[in-house]
């Protein structure tokens, strides 16, 4: 197969949350906030339009990454921070493919911090749903990226005494083309600002507040803390970083909607091996 | 009549030395000679001193010569500071201008006949005239190569200067001639003419990957190994693929990774520092089943060592490289020109039995540049495993078969959705912590490797005798050559050049060490990794012998024969 040879997307059918439902079991603790995110991304799906077959959900390492095995799409569950690349590879190599990452902050922020970087800056034409809870929840509560400098923990005590940045901000100054922010609770708003995502051409990043019932019991007030409507949508990136730098970071919204062409996908048409023999050869007959 | 000729093209940065070096060795190629150039410089980024180091002969040459026969200095600069890697002896001739001052004395020490030879001013009396093509006239008339094979070599190479730049250059090589004439050719043999190549390692492995099949690659520049990119990036495009500027080492693995999983055979390409970025994704590639080639273009380690020169001291991170069992095969080729059909091979096998597969090459293969027949034999094509009649809710994706490979659909498949995952999994793909999918899992992808028939890709036999040398990559050469010449006095030694390095081909190995009195097993680096892999492999009687050298200085076959002997 050549990257020139693949199928072109079937046509839209009718589809409902149910399509994109797998057998297998979450392994999730009861009450975790990505149950919310898998609904609203199963919503978002069935709404877009696209088969299960035809989309494909990559991730790394965490409780969030398990995602991709409790849908029904195609799914590539690698290793902890690595999930941007291989998407980049699948999307590139195979552009009819809707292809949508998701992940935790320790994932995301931590070790694939440079491929976020790289990814908002290459502007592939892909969804990355971040799902934040402040923590690292698989390896047992640890200060993350996102956590606040004064978060107790048994490898932190009292706290790391390090800043959280602001995932916004960065994903904004590093050129992703679609910003935004959402709560994992909030599964229908979520389900929305998703499909916006995934239509909006190049690198939409959605970051989505997501409890951890488990290590971060106290994020459940984040129900009635979280800014709904705060950020609203600016098609300006130094509007939309100002708006990021002075709202604080429970306020949710689309904040960015940028018109950056998104990285090419069309090729020249080939001209074949036969030419590039010929460059090896010497004193051709 | 002499069957081979050595010669050294010297001086600093903007002499343009390799271009008088390039232009030689195409101009011998025209008259049938095989060759290959090996490249010099300082460890300035730009500028400083530069070597070209060309071997020309009557037939393949697989090897640095022992001692080159001419040196022309364009100038003195450092090139003293290359006196270790350019042997002379009294039997060399070392041409000197005397405008550049005296010659270095390193080379002065090595007792080579000197001689005055005054190419600038040679060269100032040509409009346009430089002094590398005076070299470049001088060196062909010492080699006896014809004024014609210069001026047609020439006209090729410089096509893009223009035509008054090729009349300066062929104007100044044919008084660079004239004025050699005096001191006589010792022409080579005729050689028989015939249709060539002419490529480095790097760029052979670049063809071998678009024969295969490979449409995607991704890399980060990293010395030796950035060429193959490189050259692939506008042919990908050709072919209808894909290059990949990745923004690290395990981003473009997991490009690739990702690529791969989407359908289309891919690779990733590196070396030792990259490599050993890589190591966390080979476990994925081998535990999802996902097929992978990962070229490895050897430099001398460990940490950043030596960028620019050649050593065989990565085999075992590609042998063992990554946590947990996880089988793997590893290609080495056996010679420049093998590049290409073991780099094509590599991506049949990586794609008929998913999996991640090598390609062990190294600086010496890679960047040194040669003329050779043009590889006769392709591999026949082996094909990814992609269709399957099954559908369902559950896609049975590692479904137990004969062969242990099971069908791996392309996302797009409907109704065979499946999730590759680095968790240990049941043969549905679902992760499972459970015993026994965990060891079927293992014992799957080890027998999918170990029960292939690799057929001739094990290796080569060369010659007979009681006497056998076991070699792998860049090292067969000079191996080769050595034996040459003891069989020459009447010693025969038998070279087993080994192309297949994991899983190791052990019967094919016991079989061609059968009769042997004496094994030496000779490599590049200064553990003896290939020697400790096959004794671990059971593959070596264990009175076998252990010759290993590290570079990187590269191995010459007196060095070996003188220890064979
Ligand atoms: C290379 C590597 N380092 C460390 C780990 C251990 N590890 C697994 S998940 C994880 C962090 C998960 O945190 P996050 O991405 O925020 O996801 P969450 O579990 O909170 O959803 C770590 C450090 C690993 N699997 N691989
Ligand atoms: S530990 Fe936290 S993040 Fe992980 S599943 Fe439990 S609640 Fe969710």
């Amino acid at each position: 197969m050549s990257i020139h040879e693949t199928a072109a997307p079937a046509c839209h059918q009718p589809l409902t949350l149910k399509d994109f439902k797998s057998g297998v079991e979450p392994i999730w603790c009861p009450g975790c906030g990505d149950f919310g995110v898998l609904q609203s991304l199963q919503r978002a799906l069935a709404a877009h339009g696209r088969p299960p077959h035809e989309v494909a959900l990559v991730s790394g390492i965490g409780c969030s990454s398990r995602l991709p095995a409790y849908t029904s799409a195609y799914g590539f569950h690698g290793v902890h921070g690595r999930a941007l690349p291989v998407a980049a590879g699948l999307k590139l190599a195979r552009p009819d493919l809707e292809v949508i990452v998701v992940g935790g902050d320790g994932d995301g922020y931590s070790i694939g911090g440079n491929h976020f970087l790289h990814a908002c800056r290459r502007n592939v034409n892909l969804t990355y749903i971040v799902m934040d809870n402040r923590v690292y929840g698989m390896t047992k509560g640890q200060p993350s990226p996102t956590t606040e400098a004064d978060w107790d923990s048994d490898i932190a005590p009292g706290g790391s005494g390090v800043q959280p940045f602001s995932p916004l901000a960065i994903a904004l100054a590093a050129g992703a083309n679609f910003v935004a922010r959402g709560f994992a609770l909030d599964v229908k708003p979520l389900a929305d600002i998703l499909v916006a995502a995934i239509r909006h051409p190049g690198f939409s990043f959605v970051e989505v507040l997501s409890p951890c019932i488990t290590f971060r019991p106290e994020e459940m007030e984040w129900k009635k803390a979280v800014q709904r409507g705060a950020l609203s949508v600016n098609t300006d990136r130094a509007a939309a970083m100002a708006m990021a730098l002075s709202v604080n970071e429970l306020a949710s919204g689309i904040i960015f909607q940028g018109d950056r062409p998104a990285y090419s996908e069309t090729l020249p048409a080939p001209t074949g091996l036969a030419a590039i023999e010929k460059e090896f050869e010497l004193n051709a007959a | 009549m002499r069957t081979s000729f050595a010669i050294v093209f010297a001086g600093s940065g903007g002499a343009g030395a390799i271009t008088a070096g390039s232009s030689f060795l195409q101009a011998a190629a025209r008259e049938g000679y095989y060759g290959l150039m090996t490249k010099l410089s300082g460890a300035q980024v730009r500028g400083g001193e530069a070597a070209a180091l060309v071997e020309i002969g009557v037939s393949p040459t697989e090897a640095q010569p022992d001692v080159f026969d001419v040196l022309i200095a364009l100038d003195w600069d450092n090139v003293g500071k290359f006196a270790p890697e350019i042997p002379l002896n009294a039997n060399s001739l070392v041409l000197a201008d005397p405008a550049a001052g005296a010659p270095a004395p390193a080379i002065v020490a090595t007792g080579a006949r000197i001689v005055e030879i005054p190419l600038s001013k040679i060269a100032a009396s040509v409009e346009g005239g430089r002094v590398n093509m005076v070299a470049l006239g001088a060196g062909a008339a010492l080699a006896g190569l014809p004024m014609g094979s210069v001026d047609a070599a020439l006209a090729g190479m410089l096509a893009s200067k223009g035509e008054k730049a090729v009349a300066a250059s062929l104007a100044a090589a044919r008084a660079g001639a004239t004025e050699t004439a005096v001191l006589g050719a010792a022409p080579l043999a005729p050689a028989r003419k015939g249709a060539r190549w002419f490529c480095s390692g790097n760029e052979a492995v670049g063809l071998g990957a678009l024969r295969g099949g490979v449409r995607f690659v991704a890399a980060y520049p990293i010395t030796p190994a950035t060429e193959i990119t490189e050259w692939l990036a506008p042919r990908m495009a050709a072919v209808g693929g894909r290059a990949m500027l990745a923004e690290d080492e395990i981003a473009a693995i997991n490009m690739a990774l990702g690529a791969s999983y989407g359908g289309l055979p891919s690779m990733t390409v590196t070396s030792g520092p990259g490599l050993a970025l890589k190591v966390e994704t080979i476990g994925l590639a081998a535990m999802a089943e996902l097929p992978l080639v990962i070229v490895n273009v050897m430099r001398v380690g460990p940490s950043t060592g030596i960028p620019t020169k050649s050593d065989q001291g990565d085999l075992d991170l590609v042998l063992h490289g990554t946590h947990g069992d996880a089988p793997r095969i590893v290609l080495a080729p056996l010679s420049i020109a093998d590049c290409a059909p073991t780099t094509e091979r590599a991506v049949h096998l990586a794609e008929a039995l998913q999996t991640p597969v090598f390609v062990l090459s190294d600086q010496s293969f890679g960047q040194t540049e040669t003329v050779i027949d043009p590889p006769a034999r392709r591999p026949a094509p082996l094909k990814r495993k992609a269709e399957s009649s099954a559908t369902g809710a559950d896609f049975h994706r590692y479904v137990a078969t004969p062969d242990n490979v099971s069908p791996m659909p392309a996302p797009g498949a409907p109704g065979q959705q499946w999730v590759a995952d680095g968790l240990s999994h049941d043969d549905y793909g679902h992760p499972s912590n459970a015993a026994k999918f965990h060891v079927a899992g293992l014992d799957k992808r080890r027998a999918k490797l170990r029960d292939f028939d690799y057929g001739e890709t094990w290796g080569e036999i060369h010659g007979e005798g009681e006497v056998a040398v076991v070699a792998f990559g860049s090292t067969v050469g000079p191996v080769k050559e050595a034996a040459r010449r003891l069989g020459e006095s009447g010693m025969k030694v038998k070279v087993v050049a080994l192309r297949l390095l994991a899983p190791a081909p052990t019967q094919a190995i016991a079989a061609a060490l059968k009769d042997a009195q004496r094994v030496i097993v000779v490599e590049q680096n200064h553990s003896g990794q290939l020697y400790r892999h096959l004794l671990a492999e059971k593959a070596l009687p264990a009175h076998a012998e252990s010759l290993a050298r590290p570079g990187p200085l590269p191995f010459r076959p007196g060095e070996i024969a003188t220890y064979l002997a």
